[in-house]
Protein backbone atom coordinates (compact mmCIF):
# COMPACT_ATOMS: atom_id res chain seq x y z
CA UNK A 1 0.00 0.00 0.00
CA UNK A 2 1.68 3.22 -1.40
CA UNK A 3 0.59 6.21 0.73
CA UNK A 4 0.02 9.21 -1.66
CA UNK A 5 -1.32 12.58 -1.98
CA UNK A 6 -4.85 11.61 -2.05
CA UNK A 7 -4.71 9.37 1.77
CA UNK A 8 -3.50 13.23 3.03
CA UNK A 9 -6.14 14.75 1.07
CA UNK A 10 -8.93 12.31 2.66
CA UNK A 11 -7.24 13.26 5.80
CA UNK A 12 -7.63 16.30 5.89
CA UNK A 13 -11.23 16.77 4.24
CA UNK A 14 -12.95 14.52 6.63
CA UNK A 15 -11.04 17.16 9.73
CA UNK A 16 -12.37 20.09 7.61
CA UNK A 17 -16.06 18.19 7.75
CA UNK A 18 -15.49 17.32 11.55
CA UNK A 19 -14.89 20.95 12.12
CA UNK A 20 -17.42 22.71 9.86
CA UNK A 21 -19.87 20.49 11.77
CA UNK A 22 -18.27 21.58 15.57
CA UNK A 23 -18.59 25.44 14.10
CA UNK A 24 -22.20 24.45 12.94
CA UNK A 25 -24.24 22.50 15.65
CA UNK A 26 -22.19 24.30 19.13
CA UNK A 27 -23.61 26.53 20.50
CA UNK A 28 -20.85 27.08 23.64
CA UNK A 29 -18.74 29.85 21.89
CA UNK A 30 -15.61 27.85 22.83
CA UNK A 31 -16.72 24.90 21.16
CA UNK A 32 -16.96 26.89 18.07
CA UNK A 33 -13.27 27.84 18.17
CA UNK A 34 -12.19 24.61 18.67
CA UNK A 35 -14.07 24.17 15.26
CA UNK A 36 -12.16 27.02 13.84
CA UNK A 37 -9.05 24.74 15.25
CA UNK A 38 -9.94 21.90 13.58
CA UNK A 39 -10.84 23.52 9.90
CA UNK A 40 -7.45 25.57 10.21
CA UNK A 41 -5.34 22.64 10.74
CA UNK A 42 -6.95 20.83 7.94
CA UNK A 43 -6.00 23.80 5.35
CA UNK A 44 -2.43 23.57 7.17
CA UNK A 45 -2.40 19.58 6.68
CA UNK A 46 -3.20 20.59 2.88
CA UNK A 47 -0.58 23.00 2.15
CA UNK A 48 2.26 20.59 3.71
CA UNK A 49 0.60 17.85 1.96
CA UNK A 50 1.07 19.32 -1.54
CA UNK A 51 4.29 20.94 -0.72
CA UNK A 52 5.74 17.55 -0.32
CA UNK A 53 3.81 15.73 -3.32
CA UNK A 54 3.17 18.32 -5.75
CA UNK A 55 5.50 21.36 -5.91
CA UNK A 56 8.34 21.31 -3.94
CA UNK A 57 10.56 23.46 -2.19
CA UNK A 58 9.35 25.33 1.30
CA UNK A 59 6.70 27.45 0.23
CA UNK A 60 3.75 25.10 1.74
CA UNK A 61 5.79 24.92 4.86
CA UNK A 62 6.14 28.64 5.20
CA UNK A 63 2.28 29.22 4.50
CA UNK A 64 1.47 26.79 7.35
CA UNK A 65 3.90 28.54 9.91
CA UNK A 66 1.59 32.38 8.87
CA UNK A 67 -1.72 29.70 9.48
CA UNK A 68 0.07 28.77 13.37
CA UNK A 69 0.69 32.44 13.61
CA UNK A 70 -2.75 33.42 12.72
CA UNK A 71 -4.51 30.93 14.61
CA UNK A 72 -2.51 31.67 17.48
CA UNK A 73 -3.69 35.46 17.55
CA UNK A 74 -7.11 34.38 16.78
CA UNK A 75 -7.52 32.51 19.60
CA UNK A 76 -5.68 35.14 21.71
CA UNK A 77 -8.51 37.45 20.65
CA UNK A 78 -11.40 35.60 20.20
CA UNK A 79 -10.84 34.05 24.12
CA UNK A 80 -10.91 37.93 25.39
CA UNK A 81 -13.83 38.83 23.76
CA UNK A 82 -15.59 35.20 24.99
CA UNK A 83 -13.66 36.28 28.86
CA UNK A 84 -15.67 39.88 28.18
CA UNK A 85 -18.87 38.27 27.13
CA UNK A 86 -19.16 35.77 30.04
CA UNK A 87 -18.32 38.72 32.43
CA UNK A 88 -21.78 40.58 30.95
CA UNK A 89 -24.17 37.54 30.00
CA UNK A 90 -22.95 34.88 33.11
CA UNK A 91 -23.32 32.19 29.51
CA UNK A 92 -20.94 31.48 26.42
CA UNK A 93 -24.09 30.34 25.09
CA UNK A 94 -23.81 31.54 21.33
CA UNK A 95 -28.11 31.58 21.02
CA UNK A 96 -28.50 33.67 23.71
CA UNK A 97 -26.26 36.59 23.02
CA UNK A 98 -29.00 38.03 21.30
CA UNK A 99 -29.65 41.94 22.68
CA UNK A 100 -28.88 43.53 18.98
CA UNK A 101 -31.93 41.31 17.88
CA UNK A 102 -34.76 44.09 18.64
CA UNK B 1 2.62 -6.63 4.05
CA UNK B 2 1.57 -2.95 4.32
CA UNK B 3 5.21 -0.81 4.74
CA UNK B 4 6.51 0.88 7.94
CA UNK B 5 5.08 4.26 6.44
CA UNK B 6 1.81 3.12 5.51
CA UNK B 7 1.18 1.92 8.93
CA UNK B 8 2.57 5.23 10.79
CA UNK B 9 0.18 6.97 8.47
CA UNK B 10 -2.84 5.00 9.49
CA UNK B 11 -1.69 5.27 13.25
CA UNK B 12 -1.29 9.03 12.87
CA UNK B 13 -4.74 9.59 11.00
CA UNK B 14 -6.62 7.29 12.77
CA UNK B 15 -5.75 9.17 16.10
CA UNK B 16 -6.08 12.59 14.32
CA UNK B 17 -10.05 11.73 13.15
CA UNK B 18 -10.93 9.88 16.33
CA UNK B 19 -9.59 12.80 18.76
CA UNK B 20 -11.23 15.42 16.13
CA UNK B 21 -14.51 13.32 16.08
CA UNK B 22 -14.29 13.26 19.92
CA UNK B 23 -13.80 17.55 19.87
CA UNK B 24 -17.10 17.33 17.35
CA UNK B 25 -19.37 15.09 19.43
CA UNK B 26 -18.73 14.97 22.77
CA UNK B 27 -20.98 16.41 25.68
CA UNK B 28 -18.55 17.59 28.05
CA UNK B 29 -16.84 20.42 26.89
CA UNK B 30 -13.37 19.92 28.55
CA UNK B 31 -13.31 16.47 27.17
CA UNK B 32 -13.73 17.89 24.14
CA UNK B 33 -10.80 20.54 24.48
CA UNK B 34 -8.36 17.75 25.80
CA UNK B 35 -9.39 15.54 22.38
CA UNK B 36 -8.03 18.38 20.58
CA UNK B 37 -4.55 17.28 21.87
CA UNK B 38 -4.59 14.15 20.13
CA UNK B 39 -5.59 15.74 16.84
CA UNK B 40 -2.12 18.13 17.27
CA UNK B 41 -0.68 15.78 17.87
CA UNK B 42 -1.21 13.45 14.96
CA UNK B 43 -0.80 16.71 12.93
CA UNK B 44 2.52 16.78 13.52
CA UNK B 45 3.15 13.54 13.12
CA UNK B 46 1.51 13.57 10.06
CA UNK B 47 3.98 16.62 9.17
CA UNK B 48 6.44 14.51 10.15
CA UNK B 49 5.74 11.60 7.42
CA UNK B 50 5.54 14.82 5.49
CA UNK B 51 9.37 15.38 5.99
CA UNK B 52 8.13 19.04 7.68
CA UNK B 53 10.44 18.29 11.05
CA UNK B 54 10.51 22.05 11.59
CA UNK B 55 7.15 22.43 11.27
CA UNK B 56 6.17 19.31 13.99
CA UNK B 57 8.18 21.26 16.44
CA UNK B 58 6.27 24.03 15.79
CA UNK B 59 2.69 22.44 16.11
CA UNK B 60 3.37 21.11 19.60
CA UNK B 61 5.46 24.43 20.72
CA UNK B 62 2.70 26.81 19.13
CA UNK B 63 -0.33 24.48 19.18
CA UNK B 64 -0.55 22.25 22.26
CA UNK B 65 1.93 24.39 24.95
CA UNK B 66 0.12 27.66 23.84
CA UNK B 67 -3.35 27.86 22.54
CA UNK B 68 -4.52 24.57 23.62
CA UNK B 69 -3.58 25.78 27.44
CA UNK B 70 -5.06 29.52 26.30
CA UNK B 71 -8.45 27.54 25.53
CA UNK B 72 -8.44 25.15 28.45
CA UNK B 73 -8.13 28.58 30.75
CA UNK B 74 -11.10 30.14 28.98
CA UNK B 75 -13.25 26.78 29.71
CA UNK B 76 -12.36 26.74 33.09
CA UNK B 77 -12.65 30.46 33.79
CA UNK B 78 -16.33 30.40 31.67
CA UNK B 79 -17.93 26.86 32.97
CA UNK B 80 -19.87 26.27 35.95
CA UNK B 81 -18.93 23.15 37.40
CA UNK B 82 -22.84 22.40 38.67
CA UNK B 83 -23.86 22.87 34.79
CA UNK B 84 -20.88 20.30 33.70
CA UNK B 85 -23.33 17.80 32.37
CA UNK B 86 -24.73 20.28 29.55
CA UNK B 87 -21.45 22.14 29.11
CA UNK B 88 -21.43 21.68 25.39
CA UNK B 89 -25.15 21.73 24.04
CA UNK B 90 -25.81 21.20 20.27
CA UNK B 91 -28.45 22.53 17.85
CA UNK B 92 -29.34 22.66 14.24
CA UNK B 93 -28.15 18.48 13.01
CA UNK B 94 -29.80 18.68 10.09
CA UNK B 95 -28.41 21.58 7.90
CA UNK B 96 -25.01 20.96 9.10
CA UNK B 97 -24.97 17.00 8.24
CA UNK B 98 -26.65 18.28 5.00
CA UNK B 99 -23.82 20.71 4.20
CA UNK B 100 -20.68 19.05 5.58
CA UNK B 101 -22.15 16.20 3.51
CA UNK B 102 -22.33 18.24 0.40
CA UNK B 103 -18.81 19.84 1.30
CA UNK B 104 -17.10 16.24 1.41
CA UNK B 105 -18.30 15.38 -1.75
CA UNK B 106 -17.17 17.59 -3.67
CA UNK B 107 -13.87 17.74 -1.95
CA UNK B 108 -13.89 13.76 -2.15
CA UNK B 109 -14.82 13.82 -5.80
CA UNK B 110 -12.00 16.82 -7.01
CA UNK B 111 -9.41 14.66 -4.64
CA UNK B 112 -10.44 11.43 -6.20
CA UNK B 113 -10.23 12.82 -9.87
CA UNK B 114 -7.82 14.88 -10.36
CA UNK B 115 -5.03 13.23 -11.82
CA UNK B 116 -1.96 14.46 -9.21
CA UNK B 117 1.53 13.39 -9.47
CA UNK B 118 1.98 10.60 -6.86
CA UNK B 119 5.51 10.33 -6.89
CA UNK B 120 7.08 11.08 -3.28
CA UNK B 121 9.98 13.18 -2.99
CA UNK B 122 12.59 11.71 -0.55
CA UNK B 123 12.65 12.63 3.21
CA UNK B 124 15.24 15.51 4.00
CA UNK B 125 15.31 17.95 6.78
CA UNK B 126 13.75 21.20 5.50
CA UNK B 127 14.40 23.64 8.65
CA UNK B 128 17.43 25.43 7.01
CA UNK B 129 15.74 25.96 3.57
CA UNK B 130 12.67 26.67 5.91
CA UNK B 131 15.00 29.56 7.45
CA UNK B 132 16.19 30.95 3.97
CA UNK B 133 12.86 31.32 2.75
CA UNK B 134 11.55 33.43 6.02
CA UNK B 135 14.79 35.67 5.59
CA UNK B 136 14.79 36.19 1.86
CA UNK B 137 11.84 35.57 -0.26
CA UNK B 138 9.62 36.14 2.35
CA UNK B 139 10.93 38.89 4.90
CA UNK B 140 8.27 41.11 4.52
CA UNK B 141 5.16 38.51 5.31
CA UNK B 142 7.45 37.70 8.31
CA UNK B 143 7.73 41.25 9.56
CA UNK B 144 4.17 41.76 8.87
CA UNK B 145 3.48 38.31 10.77
CA UNK B 146 5.38 40.15 13.98
CA UNK B 147 3.44 43.22 13.67
CA UNK B 148 0.36 41.15 13.56
CA UNK B 149 1.73 39.00 17.02
CA UNK B 150 2.02 42.11 18.60
CA UNK B 151 -1.26 43.86 17.94
CA UNK B 152 -2.93 40.56 18.46
CA UNK B 153 -1.35 40.61 22.21
CA UNK B 154 -2.50 44.11 22.76
CA UNK B 155 -5.64 43.74 21.92
CA UNK B 156 -6.18 40.47 23.96
CA UNK B 157 -4.94 42.63 26.95
CA UNK B 158 -6.81 45.45 26.63
CA UNK B 159 -10.38 43.52 26.03
CA UNK B 160 -9.41 40.52 28.78
CA UNK B 161 -8.63 43.34 31.54
CA UNK B 162 -11.75 44.51 33.79
CA UNK B 163 -12.47 47.96 33.80
CA UNK B 164 -11.13 48.97 37.11
CA UNK B 165 -12.64 52.51 38.30
CA UNK B 166 -9.99 54.66 40.31
CA UNK B 167 -10.38 56.48 43.49
CA UNK B 168 -10.56 59.98 41.24
CA UNK B 169 -13.20 58.84 38.75
CA UNK B 170 -15.83 57.35 41.41
CA UNK B 171 -16.46 60.67 42.68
Amino acid sequence: MQIGLVHYLSVAAVLFGLGLFTVMTRKNAVGILLGVELILNAAALNFVAFEHFVAGGVSGQVFTVFIIVLAASEAAIALAIVLQVYRSYRSIMADRLTSLRN
Amino acid sequence: MPSLGAIAFLALASLTLGSAGIVAFSKNIIYSTLALLGTFMGIAGLYITLSADFLAATQILVYVGGTLTLILFAVMLTSRIEDMKVSNPRAGFGAAFALVSVVLLVLGKVATATPWPSESKPPMPSTAKLGHAFLGEFLLPFEVASVVLLAAMIGAVVLARRAVKRAWEKE
